[in-house]
């Protein structure tokens, strides 16, 4: 068993920044499945009444969770947009080192894009006024 | 000479004996995620979000219900089988390997369980 041939190891391949991409796709991943543990717990809140929501929104109002906030929405936009190259290459489409490179540059730049909208979208959903 | 059809050859191939349907599932709950996510997202930041009795009253609507309960299974299932490939990608100990699998798997599906039995009450209350 030990003397399997072995595949080389990334460490043979020059670094090209569609490396850092792929890996930080599961790592999004990941993360966006914690933020789905949270978002379960947040609906449980909600359904078990004012006030249990009213504790969860104020627990999401701590510094932390807002810095947790931002990372969880940066990761799952990441992971939606990256997803989606991911799903255009499935097809076998856009597989060219230069087309990858330009979808990676894409999938970036639409990610902070994103990121920047629904952080702004969600400050402003936050600061309604609520009329009792 | 074998005497097993060629399907029965090819059907479920692969070290866990199930063939292309984990990759497969993957791909159809990604698209599946989509227009969910989508949905829900946008959904959720035209609401005032600290006004209990809008989020609770938009999250109680019949069809509001049915798609974040899809949106809930859907996003567990993804959630499950791409965590599963990261643990056994990169978690080399049998044991170590063995307790995260298990813990996702029981972190997912009572996730699922509780977004899903939460979607119902705000249906039904």
């Amino acid at each position: 068993m030990d003397q399997r041939p072995l595949s080389p190891h990334l460490g043979v391949y020059k670094f090209t920044y569609t490396m850092s991409l792929s890996i930080l796709h599961r790592i999004t991943g990941v993360a966006t499945s914690i933020a789905f543990v949270a978002f379960a717990w947040w609906l449980m809140a909600l359904a078990s009444g004012p006030e249990a929501y009213a504790a969860a929104m104020h627990c999401l109002s701590s510094p932390l969770a807002k810095l947790l906030l931002v990372g969880f929405t940066f990761s799952f936009v990441y992971h939606f947009c990256n997803g989606i190259r991911h799903l255009v290459w499935d097809t076998g489409r856009g597989l060219e080192r230069a087309q990858a490179r330009r979808s990676g540059l894409a999938v970036i730049v639409a990610s902070l894009l994103l990121t920047a909208l629904v952080v702004w979208l969600g400050c402003t959903a936050l600061t309604v006024p609520v009329t009792p | 000479m074998s005497l097993r059809t060629p399907l029965g050859k090819v059907l479920g191939r692969g070290s866990a004996g199930e063939g292309t349907s984990h990759w497969w599932v993957q791909r159809v709950t990604a698209i599946a995620l989509i227009p969910l996510t989508l949905w829900f997202a946008v959904s959720i930041l035209g609401l005032p979000l600290n006004s209990y009795e809008a989020v609770s009253g938009w999250l109680g609507e019949p069809w509001v219900a049915v798609f974040t309960i899809l949106l809930a299974i859907t996003l567990a299932w993804h959630s499950w089988l791409g965590v599963q490939v990261v643990i056994e990608d990169y978690v080399h100990g049998k044991a170590a390997k063995t307790f995260l699998l298990l813990f996702s798997t029981f972190v997912h599906f009572a996730g699922a369980v509780a977004a899903v039995f939460a979607a119902m009450i705000l249906a039904v209350s």
